[in-house]
Formats: C-alpha cells, structure tokens, sequence
C-alpha cells in the first residue's frame, strides 16, 4: 500500500487526484481546528513509540473531527462518559430523518441524524444496521482497510465522504446516505 | 537515688484513656510516647487505615494489632480511575480476607477502595466474620451478584452494603432476595452502580419495609420511577436517597402520588439519582427541598431553566453536583439562592465535543465564589478560564480546601491574556492556606509549580497533566511541599535529575504516579537501589524496559514507600530494579 502511494506520487497524479474536500486546501498533518480557534501549542500525545521527549508527534485520527483521543482525558469516571444524552435533539424540534441505501441491499432504510451526538455513533449505528464494517478514517485517506465506504449527497447534489466536514455542518446539510462498497468505494480514498 | 515514677497506672486506665481516642494520627503519636504506651495501644485499636495495600501486609498488620474490628484499605493509584492503569495491575484484597479470617473472627466493617474483590473473597467474609456489619466496596471490581448473595445470606448483623461506584458482573437481581426474611438490621444500602435491567422489585419492596433502621437507599437505574414512591412509603424514615431512572410518561396519577410520598419523607435530606430525568416529574421533589442539604444532579438530564428553578428551591443546600447544563446563569442564581454551600461539582455534559455545547464559563464560578462564603470544596470543568478570575476566585475564598479546575482542553491559555494560568493557580496557593487538594489544568509553565512550592505548605495532594517546562517544575514541588503526600503527574516534561535530586522526599509520601513523562529506566532502577524503603515499579506494556534504547523515557511510574519490600503479585508489564522474575505470578 505505501509503494502504490510512493508509485503515485512518482508520476505526480497529484494534480489530477480525485479529491474530496475544499479545492485548494492542502493535506494537512495536523488537526488545527480546534488549535487555531485558541491559539494553543499543538497538542502532544502519547503513541505507541517513545516520541513523548519533546518532539511534536502527528495527531493520529481515529474519529471524524472528534479530538484526538487522549488516554484519559479529560479525567472522568467512564460510568459518567456513558450518561450523556444528545445535547437539546430530543427537546427541541422534529428529528432529521434521511434514506440510507447500501449497494446491493434490497431495500433502504430511515435513520433520523438528531438521534447521533457525533459521527463515531452514526458510523457505528449504520454498521450495525448493515451489517458491515468500516475502517479506520483518516483525513488523506478516508475509510481504509475495508470494502465499504460512507458517502451522503449534500444540498449542491453531490457525493461527499462522510466525516469530513463538521458534524453539525453534516446533518444540516446531509440529504440522504448511501454506503458505497467495492471498487468504487476503495477510489474514494488516494490509497487501496 | 529517687526511684523513677514509672507509669504506676495500670494498663486498664491507660487503656480506658486511650478508647477516647480515634484519630489515627493521634493513635500512632499515643504509640510512639513509650515502649509500653506502644504495647497498650496496640492491644486495643480497633480500626486500622491503610492507605495503600502495599505499603504494608496483612501479617505485620496482624502482629501488631491483633484485636482489630475495622479496616479500611485503598488500592490502585487514583489515576487508575481514568484508565491508565492496566487491567492486572494488582490490588487484590483476597490475600488480606484470609489472613483476617483467621486471626480476626471478631471483624465488624472491611472498607476498600480501588480494590479487585472476588466472588471468592465475598464468600471467604461471608462466612468468616460472624458480627459482621459493614461493607464499603469503593470503586472496586472482580465480583458479581453472587458474591453480593453470599454476603447477603449470612451477615445476620449487616448494617451497611455500599457498592458505590463499583463494577459488578450483574447476573441476575435476585441476590437481594437472599436476604432472610428475617433480616431487619439494614441501616444503608447503596447498589447505584448495579447495571442490570433486572431487579426483583418485589424482593427490594419486601426488604425496604422491613428494616425500621434504613437510613440510606441509593437504588439504581433499573428502578423505574414509577416503583419509587411504594419504596419510599416503606421507608418514611429515609435520610438519604437514590432515584433510578427518573423518566416516564406525565401521567397525573403518578405524579401525584410521588409527590405524596416524598412529602411524607421528613428526614430527606439528601437526594442522587436522577438517570435521564425529565422536567415533567422534577416537581415531585419539591416538597423535600428546602430540607435538602445535598443533592446530586449528575446523571440528570435536565437543563434550564427547570434546573435553575429547581436549585433556587433548595437554600439549604451544602452539596451540589451538577452538569454544566446549570451553566453560568444557574450558578449565578445558586450563589444567591444557597449560602450554606461549601462543595460544589460541575461535569461537562459533552467532554469530547469540539465545541462548547453550554454557557458555563469561568464566570459561573466566579460568582460563586462571591456568594458562597463557606464554599471549600470545587470540582469544575469547563472550557475557558482567565488568571483574573482565578484571583478573583483566591481573593474571595480563602478557605478553599480542594480546588480541581478542569479545563477540558489541554494547554488553554488564559483567554483574555493568552498567557499560562501560572498567576491565577499561583493566586489559590497563595490565599487558600489550607488548601489541602489541589488540581491544575491550562497552560502552565515551571513558575506555577514555584508558586505552589512557595506557598501550599498544607497540600496533601496535587494532580498535574500537560504542565511545566523542565525538572525544575517537579524540584519546586517535591522541595517546597511540606505535607505532601500524594501527587500525580501525566504527560509532562520531568524527568530524571528532579526525582534523583529529592529521592528522600519520596519517603514522606504514600506515593509518586508519573505517566508520559521523561524518565529513564536507569534513574527508576537508581532509585531502587538507594532507596530500599521505597517500592519503584514500572508499568510498560511494551515489553522489558532495557529492550529500548537509555534515551527512551518509561511509559508509567509509581513510586511508593513499603515496610513490606517489593510485591509478589507483580504482573508481566511491572518491572523493578530487580530482573528476578521469580517473583511474578506465574
């Protein structure tokens, strides 16, 4: 996998790379959303090699524009982490119910977004429902290592992968979901 | 020559004297007077805390004290509460319940925290302890309902089960009805951590009404709330109280009857529970309410303004946990409702959301402090925070005794400034002088460590994430905190020179956690050696230490001072200075 990507890169396809996301932007090593807004130092996590000693690591994401999870923080009881309802879907409003199809089921299904406080619930959800998995998101990549990939039609009519934008940008602007499997799937991403 | 007036009172009155005195401080100051003060007071203390189960073991515990009734043991460090602690890690209270069992018949109360208990050890207490009357099970976990029904079936005399935050392998809620018919000592049950959809009601029901005593009920989130009010009319007497999941559909007749019969609880005075709660039946309570002198909202759902309306109903208020749904308004409207607060908790509602989803501030904080003069005790976790609000805070109240400021993003400046929050943390050391907790968040570089070095002479404990520059962050504390005893350190730049350099402090703590942080394997195994009092473990689970290149730091440490030398129950992942591996478990 790494040698199709050096491969590629050789030719430079770059440019001519099928890319999901703003024009324009560059790929970007570190998550600085939530950096820039406070201007913070960039965020040390611990991994798995010995790079805590003063050197700036590479936030690995494992969840779509969640925070880089971090062993233990912040410091709650994990019988309070798992209390928390979604915050105001259930007082306020009517929920947000769009169409799920997965390629080759037979029929589609409902799933109304207000339910899911973020796109780790959502994901889990339509893979329980599914029957499938997912693999692990990532912003260059999208969903690698399995047949699958997530995918809804936004308001402009087109096909975005799940997970890149905002979550609260997601549901207002999601129309409807359609879980993407096999060789169209894997292309969405920039490697197999 | 005079002859010397050795104490000419006999060992009875001395005795007698001593039965008045309870403190253990002041217990182990009666002992250490003389060799036969020592030798009375041993004969008669009857209740031993043990701060960390390796410090000690249970045979010199039993040497010197043979005629103990009570005893209270912790475990794992603190951090283990966060996950950072592996699983095997240790704490194992079987090895204490069989020495006791046998050299202690007469054992009325085991008290643990962060402890694994088995089934097995239930039992073994079960049938072992034959006046035994109370079990506290903090945090702990390794045991199931069984081991509950054991307990249940043959403590004649308990008075006491309180499971409190434990993690119990619910099999099945029939353990209750194992409770004889013809039980009726109960004075406090707490099962608020039990998770099964099962409880036998009826057998709860049948329990609740026929034991006069019972003072505490916490029940747990299966219990509907329509059961609550038949229960709480069992149990008119009730001082303290625990809800289940306090969600239904509004249905007048319910309502009102639950209303009716926490009317009729005239000693409530604390309330907890409250999974899911919808307003709809907030009102229920409000009979109890000006009574209520502590209340926990943390599982509560509810928001303003019902959350608002419903703590200005309770001015008598001294214990409050609440998410912070309550925001800065609903603090604002607390601190001009409940003058009587002294402890106040608030929890994030969404932790690991990127943005915040409420209105709480550091402003909601501030105004408590204005307006709770006996407020002593804070948890707070929020997003934003300024070093003007953290002196404001200082200035205003310098009897803070445990201040735990969590700003959820690691590294926050303060917002206003964009400078660390050194002078803010620096301001609670310097007013609160009898600050005995403390827990820093935020930006802070070595300064805040010299200022708490400086001035927090009466700090116990002191729990640190992501802070300082250097060793000379960790050389502040360790040289300036005189009554330290606990601290706890996760991802920060210390390393080896400031553990090295205070190595004889580490004695005069229980115990040292560092995590992620800059230490070497050769400085653990250093330490080791000079110091033999001193238990230093290293908790890796990447393999042997000396496997990776000097440069690469330990993933954990935990340090702690031992008169029983290094433990036998180490795991694979712990390692000391000693590359004996004969004493691993198998």
């Amino acid at each position: 996998m790494e040698g199709s990507v050096a491969y590629e890169n050789d030719l430079n396809l770059e440019a001519t790379e099928l890319r999901l996301g703003l024009p324009g932007t560059d790929e970007r090593e570190e998550q600085t959303v939530s950096n820039v807004r406070n201007n913070k130092r960039p965020l040390q996590v611990a991994d798995e090699e010995c790079g805590a000693n003063g050197k700036s690591n590479t936030q690995n994401e494992t969840a779509p524009h969640a925070k880089a999870q971090i062993v233990g923080w912040p410091p709650i009881r994990s019988y309070r982490k798992n209390n928390f309802q979604p915050k105001k879907s259930e007082c306020e409003g009517p929920g947000i119910y769009v169409k799920v199809s997965m390629d080759g089921a037979a029929y589609l299904r409902k799933i109304d977004l207000k339910v899911y406080t973020g796109y780790p619930e959502l994901l889990r959800a339509l893979e329980n429902m599914f029957k499938f998995t997912l693999g692990e998101y990532s912003d260059r990549e999208g969903y690698k290592g399995s047949d699958y990939a997530p995918t809804y039609e936004d308001k402009d009519g087109d096909w975005m992968l799940v997970g890149d934008v905002p979550w609260e940008m997601f549901i207002t602007s999601c129309n409807r979901l359609r879980i993407m499997k096999g060789s169209e799937a894997r292309g969405l991403g920039c490697g197999v | 020559m005079q002859k010397k007036m050795a104490y000419s009172f006999p060992d009875e009155v001395l005795e007698h004297v001593f039965s008045f005195i309870q403190s253990d401080k002041d217990r182990n100051a009666v002992s250490m007077v003389c060799k036969s003060w020592y030798d009375i007071e041993r004969w008669c203390r009857r209740k031993i805390f043990v701060g960390n189960c390796y410090a000690v073991n249970p045979r010199i515990v039993i040497r010197r004290f043979p005629e103990v009734r009570s005893i209270e043991l912790k475990g794992k460090p603190h951090f283990a509460d966060f996950n950072l602690v592996p699983d095997g890690w240790g704490g194992y209270v079987f090895p204490w319940i069989l020495e006791m069992a046998r050299a202690y018949p007469w054992l009325e109360e085991i008290r643990l925290k962060r402890m694994v208990v088995t089934d097995e050890s239930l039992e073994l207490i079960a049938k072992s302890f034959k006046n035994f009357k109370v079990l506290v099970l903090f945090s702990c976990e390794g045991f199931s309902t069984d081991g509950l029904a054991a307990i249940a079936a043959s403590c004649k005399n308990l008075r006491e089960l309180d499971l409190r935050d434990s993690e119990v392998d619910d099999l099945s809620g029939h353990w209750l009805s194992h409770f004889p018919e013809t039980y009726t000592s109960l004075v406090s049950l707490n099962i608020s951590c039990l998770g099964s959809d099962e409880v036998s009601f009826s057998a709860l029901e049948r329990l609740v009404g026929r034991c006069p005593n019972l003072r505490t009920l916490l029940l747990n989130r299966a219990v509907p709330l329509d059961k609550i009010a038949n229960i709480l009319r069992r149990a008119p007497q009730l001082v303290e109280f625990g809800t289940g999941t306090y969600t239904a559909e509004l249905r007048p007749d319910v309502f009102s009857y639950l209303a009716g019969a926490f009317s009729s609880c005239k000693e409530l005075r604390s309330l907890s529970g409250f999974w899911e709660a919808v307003p709809a039946y907030i009102p229920a309570i409000y009979s109890v309410c000006s009574r209520l002198t502590s209340l926990n909202l943390s599982f509560a759902t509810i928001q303003n303004p019902d959350l608002i309306k419903l703590v200005s109903l309770c001015p008598s208020l001294q214990r409050l946990l609440v998410l912070d749904y309550i925001e800065d308004s609903g603090l604002e409207a607390l601190a001009s409702s409940c003058k009587d607060l002294q402890e106040l908790r608030v929890f994030p509602s969404d932790p690991f959301g990127v943005e915040p989803n409420v209105s709480l501030t550091e402003q909601g904080l501030v105004a408590i402090s204005w307006g709770c003069p006996k407020l002593e005790s804070v948890l707070y976790f929020c997003r934003q925070m300024s070093n003007a609000a953290l002196v404001t805070i200082a200035q205003n109240r310098p009897n803070l005794t445990r201040f735990r400021l969590c700003i959820i993003d690691p590294k926050t400046v303060d917002y206003l400034t964009h400078e660390p929050l050194d002078v803010g943390f620096g301001a609670i050391v310097e007013h609160c002088k009898d600050l005995r907790r403390l827990s820093l968040s935020g930006l802070l570089t070595d300064r805040v460590f010299d200022y708490i070095g400086t001035y927090a002479k009466k700090l116990e404990m002191l729990s640190v994430a992501f802070a300082g520059d250097s060793d000379l962050g960790l050389h502040h504390v360790l040289s300036g905190c005189e009554s330290l005893r606990k601290l706890e350190i996760r991802d920060c730049p210390f390393g080896d020179k400031a553990l090295l350099a205070n190595a004889a402090k580490l004695e005069t703590m229980r115990s040292l956690w560092m995590s992620s942080c800059s230490v070497s394997f050769g400085a653990c195994k250093l330490l080791g050696q000079k110091m033999p009092r001193l238990n230093v473990e290293v908790i890796d689970e990447r393999g042997h230490p000396d496997s990776r290149p000097e440069s690469c730091p330990v993933d954990k440490l935990y340090i702690y001072r031992s008169v029983a030398g290094p433990r036998v129950d180490m795991p694979p992942f712990v390692w000391t200075k000693d590359e004996d591996s004969s004493l691993r478990l198998s």
